[in-house]
């Protein structure tokens, strides 16, 4: 029989890419702007200090607090402008794997330590 | 039996959240690959999507509140300043674990990492959560997207467990503690 929940399981999908899309190279972006702010914060006193948002946290307040806003706000831009469309998943979420990997990378101490 | 206030948030952190969310990823991991992969001939009924569902968004939830209570509830207590001429540094985890070059790696390689590793988690299962709710069982069908979405979410397992790791092994070798005592129970003397 074939029912809505059916409808899925078919070859060809129900629902334009785009949005996934976006929610997958904001969390990218995301990502790395918190590795960047980090590094950032870590080599420069005047960002350092910049990034103190709460005095008691110290400078992860602000390395955090502005990646998170980085992150909604890349991920609301992409969301409005993909939402019905088809776009090139495949590429998009290699940038945003290799983001997530440069993030990784570098928010580990030793690589942190060669800049 | 008793514990601190300050250990008792510690543990609420670690040991609640952050061990609920490393348990609840194993789950969520099986269950992605289980409801979006075609090869699998069962399929899934709608009350098991829509719990799903849920569960990822209950994941959501204690990912974002573990490392939120890490960040603004724990790590100030942990790197609290002690004033000068302190000796004991007992009450002063990131000093005490700075004072000795067999502790010191615990904060330069361990805190540091975990500080900002842990929020990985929470913004890779929120988009993890996003995608599985929009989509559903039609992800099954976005071969890509679904690569993608599992990728991060395998990011988000071993992101909390790097931080979840460097976080016991930290409170093992310079425990938080202070604020008030709690009484748990009355041991009787021998």
């Amino acid at each position: 029989m074939n029912t809505p929940n059916s409808v899925a399981s078919a070859s060809s999908p129900a629902i334009p890419n785009g949005s996934g899309a976006a929610a997958v190279l904001a969390a990218g972006i995301g990502s790395f702007a918190l590795a960047v702010l980090a590094v950032a914060g870590d080599k420069s006193a005047a960002i350092k200090s910049s990034l103190v948002f709460y005095r008691p946290t110290g400078p992860l307040s602000g390395v955090t607090t502005a990646a998170i806003l980085m992150w909604l706000l890349t991920w609301g831009i992409l969301e409005w402008r993909w939402r019905n469309r088809t776009v090139a998943v495949g590429r998009i979420s290699v940038v945003a794997l290799a983001l997530l990997a440069l993030s990784l990378l570098l928010t580990f101490p030793p690589v942190v330590d060669l800049f | 039996m008793e514990i601190t206030t300050r250990a008792l948030w510690t543990m609420i952190h670690g040991m609640g959240f952050g061990a609920l969310y490393l348990l609840a990823c194993s789950g969520a991991l099986v269950e992605l690959y289980r409801f979006t992969t075609s090869t699998i001939p069962a399929e899934p009924t709608p009350g098991q999507e829509r719990f799903f569902k849920v569960y990822l968004a209950a994941m959501v939830v204690i990912a974002w509140v573990a490392v939120l209570m890490g960040a603004y509830v724990i790590y100030p207590w942990y790197r609290a300043t002690p004033p000068p001429g302190t000796t004991d540094l007992a009450m002063f985890p990131q000093r005490l674990l700075m004072s000795s070059s067999t502790t010191i790696g615990w904060h330069s390689f361990g805190m540091e990492w975990k500080e900002h590793v842990a929020w990985f988690a929470p913004i890779s299962i929120t988009m993890v959560a996003f995608v599985f709710i929009r989509y559903g069982r039609d992800l099954k069908n976005h071969r890509q997207l679904r690569a993608a979405v599992l990728s991060f979410a395998v990011a988000s397992f071993v992101a909390a467990g790097i931080a979840g790791f460097f976080g016991a092994m930290i409170n093992k070798y310079a425990p938080v503690q202070g604020g008030h005592t709690i009484q748990l129970s009355q041991g009787e003397e021998k």
